[in-house]
């Protein structure tokens, strides 16, 4: 635990000593605020609950988009400049290295979602919402958002640079996000599973409307480690391949 | 404590090195030589554990890379042909995030990172990032962070790769600095480096192994011929023939210069003896008899060449 927690901190304050951090945490937060007053908020008068659950769709597919963005460097970027040796040379494992990284991505979305609390804040203090709508959204966000960093962060520890990375990370992450649709257009047995596996549709909506169902979150947990454990093998196999 | 028995490793069907075997004794400073792609990165490589070998065994401190490489990755340290370095970081917490990574004693950190700042002359820098550092400074970092840790065995792959001439000088009192305390295997392409560091030269060429020993125990027993540089203030008549006369000179060729006179003379075995005692003999002013570079390097060619023809049919 303690060498996973060595290479999340690197990791975090990486992002916080480059350009790269700041972009992603401001671009997120822009869209988010414009969506919010935009679309959530809008012109029509709305209950409380409805602005809130709106604000919820919209930031999830902000966080999707920002994992990808912060996970697709975290292996990439090793292999590209040549860092991933010293890893590979030094007493940490495999599955270290990949919690490690993606505990630091982790704690970078949530850092951005703290961060955009003053707008369900909002919310929360002019209209009536409970408390357990607004906690049930910031985990659903959580979940969506560790989703798609372990996705992503499979899709850097399979590709040489961080362009094929997000390329790759954003494809995985469209494909598990349209299965819904391809649900709809397939025979059972088919139709069950792609529309259990979409991340988004079946998931999600309950979390906006502040249901938490125990289903949910064992989908999105079974997401992140499926894709940790994979990304895991994936660096098992480079000494494999060199 | 370093042991390969018929390493070979294959990248889609070529062959990076094949059935390679040798021992390194602990304490050791031992240097793989051979031309670029010849294959002495791959052996390091596999020996830093960071690439499984297609077949044969190798074990680092008897432990094997195949089935043990955590305790192995306790005992080295690996400086890649390009360091691995944190553009963003300063050398002082790159220093110290290494240390962490390679199981220094979380007491023992920072005194660790001061003793290897010393030694690779980096206490001027520590403050500095990584990313404003010169290649040389680059370098040492490298190499401070595959000493950090005061590993047992230090893997440098072609560590006075692209230094200027001063900073090959320190890297050389650097490594030899690490005689005794540590084993430490070193690759290179340049002969008189490897000379100058190691106890002993593996020659690889196309992957294969193709003579070892020390420098001068590889020309006793591989270099028959040997060419000679004899300087003099002047040429008495009939001194070419005299030094063709002499048992084990094969060629002489006469160089005329404007500060002195300068033979080449090609031999069989070492008659360095014989050709200055003929120069003074004959008061041609001796001024100095030294093997040429071109017994350095024929070496190395001649070691390569069986296989470079058999490579060409």
């Amino acid at each position: 635990m303690g060498k996973c927690l060595l290479v999340a901190g690197r990791e975090l304050r990486a992002y916080f000593s480059t350009w790269m951090g700041y972009v992603i945490c401001a671009a997120a937060l822009f869209i988010e605020g414009l969506l919010f007053n935009a679309y959530a908020v809008g012109n029509q008068p709305k209950v409380s609950a409805d602005v809130l659950a709106d604000y919820f769709y919209f930031a999830s597919g902000m966080t999707m988009v920002a994992g990808v963005f912060l996970a697709m460097r975290l292996l990439a970027e090793e292999k590209q400049n040549g860092t991933l040796v010293l890893f590979y040379t030094s007493p940490i494992s495999e599955r270290q290295i990949v919690y490690g990284k993606f505990l630091s991505a982790l704690c970078f979305s949530f850092i951005i979602q703290l961060l955009s609390l003053y707008m369900p804040g909002l919310v929360f203090m002019v209209g009536k919402v409970s408390l357990g709508h607004l906690a049930a959204g910031y985990l659903m966000l959580t979940l969506l958002g560790a989703s798609a960093i372990s996705i992503s962060l499979f899709a850097s520890a399979i590709s040489p640079n961080q362009l094929v990375a997000g390329v790759t990370g954003a494809l995985f992450l469209v494909t598990f996000l349209i299965l819904w649709m391809v649900a709809d257009v397939v025979s059972p047995p088919l139709k069950e599973l792609f529309g259990y596996l979409a991340i988004h549709n079946r998931h999600f909506v309950p979390f906006s409307q502040g249901i938490v169902h125990t289903r949910d979150v064992i989908y999105y947990g079974s997401v992140v480690v499926f894709f940790l454990e994979c990304s895991v093998r994936a660096l098992e196999a480079r000494r494999w391949q060199g | 404590m370093i042991v390969a028995e018929g390493l070979s490793k294959s990248y889609s069907g070529r062959r990076a090195i094949d059935g390679v075997s040798f021992t390194i004794a602990e304490g050791e400073i031992v240097g793989l030589l051979g031309l670029n792609g010849a294959g002495k990165s791959t052996i390091l490589k596999i020996l830093g554990c960071f690439l499984l070998p297609s077949s044969g065994r190798a074990t680092v401190g008897g432990y094997s890379v195949d089935t043990n490489p955590q305790a192995i990755r306790r005992l080295i340290g690996y400086l890649p042909d390009v360091p691995p370095l944190y553009d963003e970081m300063t050398v002082d917490s790159y220093l110290t995030y290494v240390a962490k990574l390679k199981n220094v004693d979380h007491k023992s950190v920072a005194s660790s990172v001061g003793i290897v700042k010393d030694k690779a002359n980096l206490n001027e820098v520590g403050l500095a990032r990584i990313s404003e550092l010169s290649h040389g400074f680059r370098q040492r970092v490298g190499i401070a962070q595959a000493l950090v840790h005061n590993p047992k065995v230090i893997i440098l792959d072609e560590p006075i790769n692209g230094l200027d001439p001063v900073q090959i000088v320190e890297m050389r009192d650097l490594i030899l600095s690490l005689r005794g305390q540590h084993t430490v295997v070193l690759s290179s392409h340049i002969l008189s480096e490897i000379t100058r560091t190691c106890d002993r030269v593996l020659v690889v060429d196309h992957g294969r192994l193709v003579a070892e020993g020390s420098e001068a125990s590889l020309q006793s027993k591989m270099f028959e011929s040997m060419r000679l540089s004899l300087d003099l203030t002047t040429v008495p008549n009939g001194f070419a023939e005299r030094l063709k006369a002499i048992n084990g000179v094969s060629a002489v060729n006469y160089v005329p210069g404007q500060g002195g006179e300068r033979f080449y003379l090609d031999t069989t075995g070492d008659v360095r003896a014989q050709v200055a005692k003929v120069a003074v003999d004959a008061g041609a002013g001796l001024l100095g008899l030294s093997r040429g570079e071109a017994g350095l390097e024929g070496l190395f060619m001649k070691l390569i060449k069986p296989v470079e023809e058999r490579a060409h049919g």
